[in-house]
């Protein structure tokens, strides 16, 4: 008799698959980050606006910080821009910008025009930063632990709701534990 | 009607050969060979369904451009493999390493060959101890 549950489970099986991998809400380029868990890679590179300032690990802090990974050619980043001007005022946690593979005169400009969410942007003109921290595609923000490690990635454009969901949990468990 | 459809087929093919890395080539013609072959290796993040080599995403660009660097500097394919992969997983490359979570794909296939043969075998024997008689070769 019992063989005849195995089709049954292997159909369970399929089926649960299908509702996994065709959920609509899934985005297929998102890839898992291998940086979660792992400390966050050390870089350090002129400030986009103050060149002689340099934006490194250091510019974290000793709690939480959000790095946002932003461009002027990248369409995402002009949707998320006012959720971050948003989050910013908040003062909930420190954003630090890295400005990809970007011009830095228009880089400055956007800033000025839209306003500036960071408490500074690493100006990353060759992409190696980006590389080195897996970027492949902006926007991505990730959320770094007071320790330094990577506690979790998002790929694509922010706004509250994914705020709310990936983001803040993580940030409520760090003041629990303190 | 054959030659035709050969001539489209080739056009076709000759179309797509457009080299999109036209980068200038590595002085020493043995790393040269050796980039020409990790690029068709490494999937391109931004594309996903492209190596680097065919892709001219920006990113691509830029691996291309650290790769050359890395051999330059004397590493091996390995660690030039080994860098990819710490910063992006073990999703690009397009042959992933036997390790770690990447082991049920290239045991799975063994798996199912296997599982295969052992349902064979079982029906076989079955029938081997079924009797021979009238009804069942009427049946054929």
């Amino acid at each position: 008799m019992w063989k005849y549950s195995i089709p049954v489970v292997l159909f369970a099986l399929l089926i649960l698959m299908f509702v996994k991998g065709l959920d609509p809400q899934r985005d297929v380029n998102a890839l898992p980050s291998p940086f979660l868990g792992k400390p966050a890679p050390e870089f350090a590179l002129p400030s986009l606006n103050d060149p002689s300032k340099t934006v490194s690990n250091a510019t974290f802090g000793n709690g939480m910080a959000v790095v946002n990974v932003w461009a002027t050619w990248c369409v995402g980043c002009r949707q998320e821009h006012d959720f971050l001007l948003e989050l910013a005022e908040s003062q909930a946690v420190p954003i630090i910008g890295l400005n990809w593979r970007d011009n830095q005169a228009e880089a400055q400009r956007w800033l000025r025009d839209l306003g500036d969410p960071y408490i500074d942007s690493a100006y990353d003109g060759d992409g190696r930063v980006g590389i080195n921290w897996g970027v492949y595609g902006a926007p991505e923000t990730f959320l770094v632990g007071p320790d330094g490690t990577v506690l979790y990635k998002h790929l694509g454009p922010l706004n509250r709701r994914l705020w709310q969901e990936n983001f803040v949990p993580h940030l409520e468990s760090a003041g629990n534990t303190e | 009607m054959k030659i035709l459809f050969s001539i489209l087929t080739l056009a076709l093919i000759s179309s797509m050969a457009h080299a999109v890395d036209s980068e200038e080539a590595l002085d020493d013609p043995v790393l040269q060979a050796r980039y020409e072959k990790i690029v068709e290796e490494v999937r391109c993040l931004k594309c996903q369904n492209q190596t680097i080599k065919d892709s001219n995403a920006f990113l691509a660009g830029d691996l291309r451009r650290e790769i050359k660097l890395m051999l330059q500097d004397g590493l091996t394919d390995d660690q030039i493999f080994d860098f990819l992969v710490e910063r992006y997983g073990d999703f690009a490359l397009y042959n992933p390493r036997a390790s770690g979570k990447t082991l049920i794909l290239w045991i799975a296939p063994a798996l199912f060959l296997l599982g295969g043969a052992y349902v064979l075998v079982n029906i076989v024997r079955r029938r081997m101890t079924l009797p021979i008689d009238d009804d069942s070769a009427a049946e054929d």
